[in-house]
């Protein structure tokens, strides 16, 4: 080697280099169905290696967090959820609808009624942070079994009260995160009823999945049996924008 | 005989594109959130250990902020990297390249033994009579293989939420998911280090040659 390299600028141009290339493959119709096809292979290995119905783990009250991080929508704007807000959500309802027996619309006192889980778990944001809180709430499971899913449901989709940009927030998922014991309609956190940038009133818990799956402000509850014609039809606001996963176990 | 096994060479090539993809695609997750925790949890600034500097675009992958394309490319690349890692080490198992040449032995273990190697390393000489690594070359290549590689593969599947809840052994190792993450981080940071090394060293000991042997086999 005869006289000093820029080695600094070698490095940064074949890192260039190497990003757009990337850039292209992903461009390329081939390479964006390879890479699609990834969400596939994960959750394949996950069915492989575990079950998709294992309880996530459950911690002690000492290991809560001092706070819980909100995220995303932390005040959800619009004069329904103000208007609710401010009268304490006493007139708050959760419609359950769509491929059902017996359609509901459950109040807050009625759910509180119903059978309750309380369970302290780790939530896992796809940006990369944790937080420890307790939940407390009706298992999903629970409230399915009361309005009857008909044959044809295949997915529970949860509509929620926060509009992000131009749609509201939705998100989707499939009848074994459904019926698991840990999936629950929460109400509480932290033995107190949910903050607003926690989800007040009503939030979905679906531990074993990313954060961005457990839908917040949720008024719906609703049994399809295709996410296809649904916002986009890829499951939730951020897979129809963003194009996150929509099984986000990973 | 050839001096580097058709397996070492289609894996050094394949490892070499998932490292480069994976690294660069974590640099782009890593701006998602640029601050690192210890134990499980960890959420806000002033709980973290190490707060990151953001990561131009000219070194991640994709070229522009995008958390949902970068963990699509670190997702997938994981793949080819796991797999091929498994297969190099089966083949280096049954052909005897681990034996043969990573296997310490015990004459190199001797304090003047490794003062003589370190010696003649920062002397620039590299080769060593009778074997293929000297033992800092055994050292840095085991490390690689059999530490850090592996801890890649196990801290980030101890960041899935899924996983976590089939073998929680998994968080149990490192202490919990942003421990996991932070080792992660650290790792791949000592790779990239190992990278580097890696090819200083090639450059001063005949890159021509290495390279040529690393793709055709050359000659023992």
């Amino acid at each position: 080697m005869t006289g000093p390299l820029p080695r600094r600028g070698v490095l940064a141009g074949l890192a260039a280099l190497v990003v757009a290339g990337c850039s292209r493959i992903a461009a390329s119709g081939p390479g964006a169905s390879l890479l699609g096809a990834v969400e596939g292979w994960n959750r394949g290995l996950h069915d492989w290696l575990g079950r998709r119905t294992s309880l996530a783990r459950e911690f002690s009250l000492e290991d809560i967090s001092p706070t819980f991080r909100g995220n995303g929508t932390v005040a959800p704007d619009g004069a329904f959820y103000r208007h609710h807000r401010d009268t304490g959500f006493r007139l708050w309802t959760l419609t359950v609808t769509g491929l059902v027996e017996r359609p509901l619309a459950l109040t807050l006192d009625q759910l509180r009624a119903m059978p309750q889980r309380t369970q302290i778990t780790r939530h896992d944001c796809v940006e990369g942070w944790s937080a420890i809180g307790q939940w407390s709430g009706v298992p999903l499971t629970h409230i399915l079994h009361l309005a009857g899913l008909k044959p044809e449901a295949r997915y529970i989709v949860f509509r929620c009260a926060d509009t992000m940009g131009d749609a509201p927030y939705y998100e989707s998922i499939d009848l074994i995160d459904a019926f698991h014991p840990q999936t629950l309609v929460a109400h509480s956190l932290n033995g107190a009823p949910l903050p607003v940038e926690n989800g007040a009133p009503l939030r979905m818990r679906i531990e074993r999945q990313l954060g961005y799956k457990h839908a917040k402000y949720v008024h719906t509850v609703e049994a399809v049996a295709s996410l296809a014609g649904i916002g986009r039809g890829k499951g939730g606001y951020w897979e129809d924008r963003a194009g996150y996963q929509w099984y986000a176990g990973i | 005989m050839n001096r580097h096994a058709l397996s070492t060479r289609l894996w050094h090539w394949a490892n070499a594109v998932c490292l480069v993809v994976l690294f660069l695609s974590g640099l782009n997750i890593s701006n998602a959130h640029p601050w690192l925790y210890w134990g499980h949890w960890g959420f806000a600034p002033e709980q973290a250990w190490l707060h990151l500097p953001r990561f131009p675009g000219w070194m991640t992958i994709p070229g522009h902020y995008s958390l949902a394309g970068a963990r699509l490319w670190h997702l997938f690349v994981a793949w080819p990297f796991a797999v091929g890692l498994l297969l190099f080490m089966l083949a280096a198992l049954v052909n005897g390249h681990f034996r043969r040449d990573l296997a310490l032995r015990r004459g190199e273990w001797r304090w003047q033994a490794i003062r003589a190697d370190v010696a003649e390393h920062l002397r620039g000489h590299f080769a060593r009579e009778g074997a293929k690594f000297n033992l800092l070359q055994k050292l840095a290549y085991g490390l690689v293989i059999f530490l850090a590689l592996p801890l890649m593969i196990l801290t980030g599947l101890a960041m899935s939420p899924g996983m976590d809840a089939n073998w929680p052994v998994l968080v149990d190792l490192f202490g919990g998911r942003q421990s996991a993450r932070s080792l992660h981080f650290l790792t791949a940071w000592g790779l990239a280090g190992f990278l580097l090394l890696h090819l200083v060293l090639v450059l001063l000991s005949g890159p021509g040659r290495q390279v040529r042997d690393m793709i055709t086999g050359g000659r023992v």
